[in-house]
């Protein structure tokens, strides 16, 4: 099962480190991890997403929370939230056509088009993984160059949030 | 006042209490050395020089588990730091408070591999409660204060603080001030039970034919033996101790069913086995109590107390987890029995005391004793009856640990000093000076082997500095013997490299250190030897007790094995063993008919 993990964490040196540590050393998996200080320059906020069972996410979950830096935990597939990732695609089109239809797939998926060279595109995307994986399968179609993707952020809907 | 580094430290030190320090010098601690000189100049701060950094952690680990105070080193950065690593790690895997500072090279200098550079903070952080880098002058003293903290509160632990030399050499210096009320938004353990689990577990326990108490070293660690001892007596439980949790429970008393696990009791096994109720208190199911699993206690729920909700369903599946420290639990159970006026039938489990003492009556650690040929478990039962069980014991790691807890009854807690979760070797005899640095006046003795007493024998040299009148009882069997055990159960007794060739004459090794050293070689000169020893409270004795070669410790639980699948002699190991042939072999020739 896949798990999403917000994290709320002293922004010191070395708070990243143990809690990517802490998933090597306990053997858990981590499928993206995305990290950046908050509105509070004391506190950093990271993502993490995972996969395990529910009994080892709980153990996950007890171990971050016994970590000194880690001030609140919340598993965020609890709750009602919202997830989002952002990607972006380089993508080198053969000909006029598949110019085309590659401004046509992002037209779709509502990709935007931030740079062109050579019918080299950049495209920016954002939406939640499955989204993205969708559109990527897409552009398989054309000469795939390169692809940059930031790893999910989740917040909570309504009046549930992770602050102290 | 303005004051250096160093000396700030000295103050956090002072503020903490702290009158014993362990530790080895070197460049990166020379101006923390020239401060600790003169506080011990002062008589503020005793330094013990051990003769490793491993001995240094080791000591400040017995000076911790026999005190209520924590246990503080000082190493140097680099080589210092990396030596001091196997300690940590120990004291992490057995919850002990620790506060180690390590040198670190100047701060201009850190990232460039400079001489003795290691970057200990990345190495301690997986054995480590927490640890510090101090970039700062002014973070010295409020980081000291936190380090002390976080050590001796919630799950106990090691804590490392690394200070890079240039904060302490004096270039530097701000005015003293040591943070008074400490909250840390991250860290904020669970000390209060929760009520409403307590009230659903009393109730569970009134509903129970065949409870059992397993109670671990965390009774220990929280200063709760004398609640927990109350709260099992009042319901007349049977009590099995962990092996960390020994001392926990008056191992002299009638409810007491002995250790449990691989080496434990057939009772204590049998009763866990067999038990319909499990109250687990400050122990964490480790794989060397449960063995298998998923043959683990069939037919218990389990209610389980512990300071650290991580300990909590992590191998073993809890029905009431109360998260909190077990002194106020245990003592929130024994107000809510008053409250509710709870006067529990003791007569209530007498068809389960009945079940036990019939598993008693197998008698599991009868041994035989005849002829010239010291048996290990004769010298710990001597040492025992010499000491009217009220020695501090510290142990080594394999055959005679287990020995020492089986045979020596601890009545009291804290007296019981060994490595149960690392298993680290060498770890007896600088955990024994600890003890006796704490203890002056007490007898302290160190159960060790001819193998583990190597791994840490130049202590020697730190007992005679400061005339530490250790009692060594060195079970020499000429192995490595719990791994020969093995080796002959499980490796066609194919002996590798577990035959300790060219052993030191123990005796003049000991001599050449100004101790007495005796060799004994005959069961009748035990107790003239351990008597001896005993009544000589000025100098450290070494006992070298050539004991029977090949003995095995009993009974047994293989790995993955269940709770009721024991050896309890040799024969059952064999006839197991060839038991399993059998089935192999005929496994094959279906194979071959195929």
């Amino acid at each position: 099962m896949r798990h999403i993990i917000s994290i709320l964490m002293e922004n010191a040196t070395g708070a990243l480190s143990r809690v990517s540590g802490l998933f090597s050393q306990r053997g858990y998996n981590i499928e993206s991890l995305t990290v950046a200080p908050t509105d509070d320059p004391t506190l950093s906020r990271m993502t993490l997403v995972t996969k395990g069972n529910d009994a080892s996410v709980e153990q996950i979950v007890k171990q971050l929370n016994k970590l000194i830096d880690v001030v609140k935990v919340m598993e965020l597939s609890d709750y009602k939230h919202i997830e989002r990732e952002i990607m972006f695609v380089k993508v080198s089109a053969s000909n006029m056509e598949a110019c085309a239809a590659i401004k046509r797939m992002a037209d779709i998926f509502r990709a935007r088009v931030i740079d062109v060279k050579n019918k080299m595109y950049t495209l920016e995307i954002t939406g939640s993984p499955d989204k993205l994986d969708g559109f990527l399968e897409t552009m398989e179609d054309h000469n795939l160059i390169e692809v940059v993707r930031s790893g999910a952020m989740g917040i909570t809907r309504g009046n549930a949030a992770l602050k102290i | 006042m303005k004051l250096s580094g160093a000396e700030i430290f000295i103050e956090c030190l002072k503020a903490e209490n702290v009158d014993t320090i362990f530790g080895y010098p070197g460049g990166a601690v020379l101006f923390l050395y020239d401060e600790l000189y003169k506080a011990e100049e002062r008589g503020d701060i005793r330094h013990i020089l051990s003769r490793h950094e491993q001995g240094a952690v080791h000591a400040a680990e017995g000076y911790a588990k026999s005190t209520d105070k924590p246990g503080v080193c000082i190493v140097t950065s680099g080589p210092g730091a990396t030596n001091a690593v196997t300690g940590i790690a120990d004291a992490y895997m057995d919850s002990v408070p620790l506060v180690v500072i390590s040198g670190q090279v100047p701060r201009a200098l850190i990232g460039n591999d400079s001489f003795q550079e290691i970057d200990i903070v990345g190495i301690t952080r997986p054995c480590v409660k927490h640890n510090f880098l101090v970039t700062k002058i002014e973070d010295i003293a409020p980081i000291m204060r936190k380090a002390f903290y976080i050590a001796t509160t919630g799950r106990p632990g090691p804590v490392v603080v690394d200070i890079p030399k240039d904060l302490t050499s004096g270039d530097d210096k701000i005015p003293f001030e040591y943070p008074k009320d400490l909250v840390m938004r991250s860290y904020q353990p669970t000390i209060k039970g929760n009520k409403r689990q307590i009230k659903t577990a009393l109730d569970m326990i009134s509903k129970a034919k065949k409870p059992v108490l397993y109670a671990g070293g965390g009774v220990i660690s929280a200063g709760a033996a004398k609640q927990v001892t109350e709260f099992a007596q009042a319901f007349n439980f049977p009590v099995t101790n962990t092996l960390m949790g020994l001392g926990g429970y008056p191992a002299t008393d009638k409810q007491f069913i002995g250790m449990l696990g691989m080496h434990g009791t057939f009772e204590a096994n049998r009763t866990m086995h067999y038990a319909d109720l499990i109250i687990a208190v400050g122990a964490r199911f480790d794989d060397r109590v449960t063995g298998d699993i998923k043959k683990f206690s069939p037919y218990a729920t389990v209610i389980h107390i512990d300071i650290d909700p991580t300990s909590i369903s992590k191998n073993i599946s809890v029905r009431i987890p109360i998260v909190g420290d077990i002194k106020q639990v245990i003592q929130s159970f024994l107000d809510s029995m008053e409250e509710q006026n709870i006067n529990p039938d003791v007569s209530a489990y007498d068809a389960w005391w009945k079940e036990i003492k019939e598993w008693q009556d197998v008698n599991c650690l009868h041994y035989d004793q005849a002829g010239d040929k010291i048996k290990a478990q004769f010298v710990v039962e001597k040492l025992w009856e010499v000491t009217k069980g009220d020695a501090y014991v510290a142990s080594d790691v394999g055959q005679h640990q287990m020995w020492a807890a089986q045979y020596y009854k601890f009545d009291k807690p804290n007296r019981w000093i060994n490595s149960g979760g690392l298993g680290t070797m060498g770890f007896g005899l600088p955990a024994a000076m600890g003890v006796q640095l704490a203890h002056p006046d007490e007898t302290v003795a160190c159960i060790t082997g001819d193998g583990s007493i190597q791994m840490c024998i130049q202590e020697l040299g730190t007992c005679t500095q400061y005339q530490l009148p250790l009692n060594i009882v060195n079970l020499n069997n000429g192995y490595l013997g719990m791994v020969r055990q093995w080796q002959e159960f499980f490796y066609e007794e194919r002996y590798a490299m577990t035959y300790n060739q060219s052993l030191p004459d123990f005796v003049k090794l000991a001599e050449s250190y100004g101790h007495v050293g005796i060799h004994i070689d005959k069961s009748s000169d035990v107790e003239g030897a351990l008597r001896e020893a005993i009544s000589d409270t000025k100098r450290l004795y070494f006992l070298d007790f050539a004991t029977e070669p090949q003995g095995n410790v009993y009974p047994m639980i293989p790995a993955q094995y269940g709770h009721n699948e024991m050896y309890l002699t040799k024969e059952d190991a064999i006839a197991d063993i060839q038991g399993k042939k059998e089935l192999e072999k005929q496994e094959l020739e279906k194979q071959s008919k195929q």
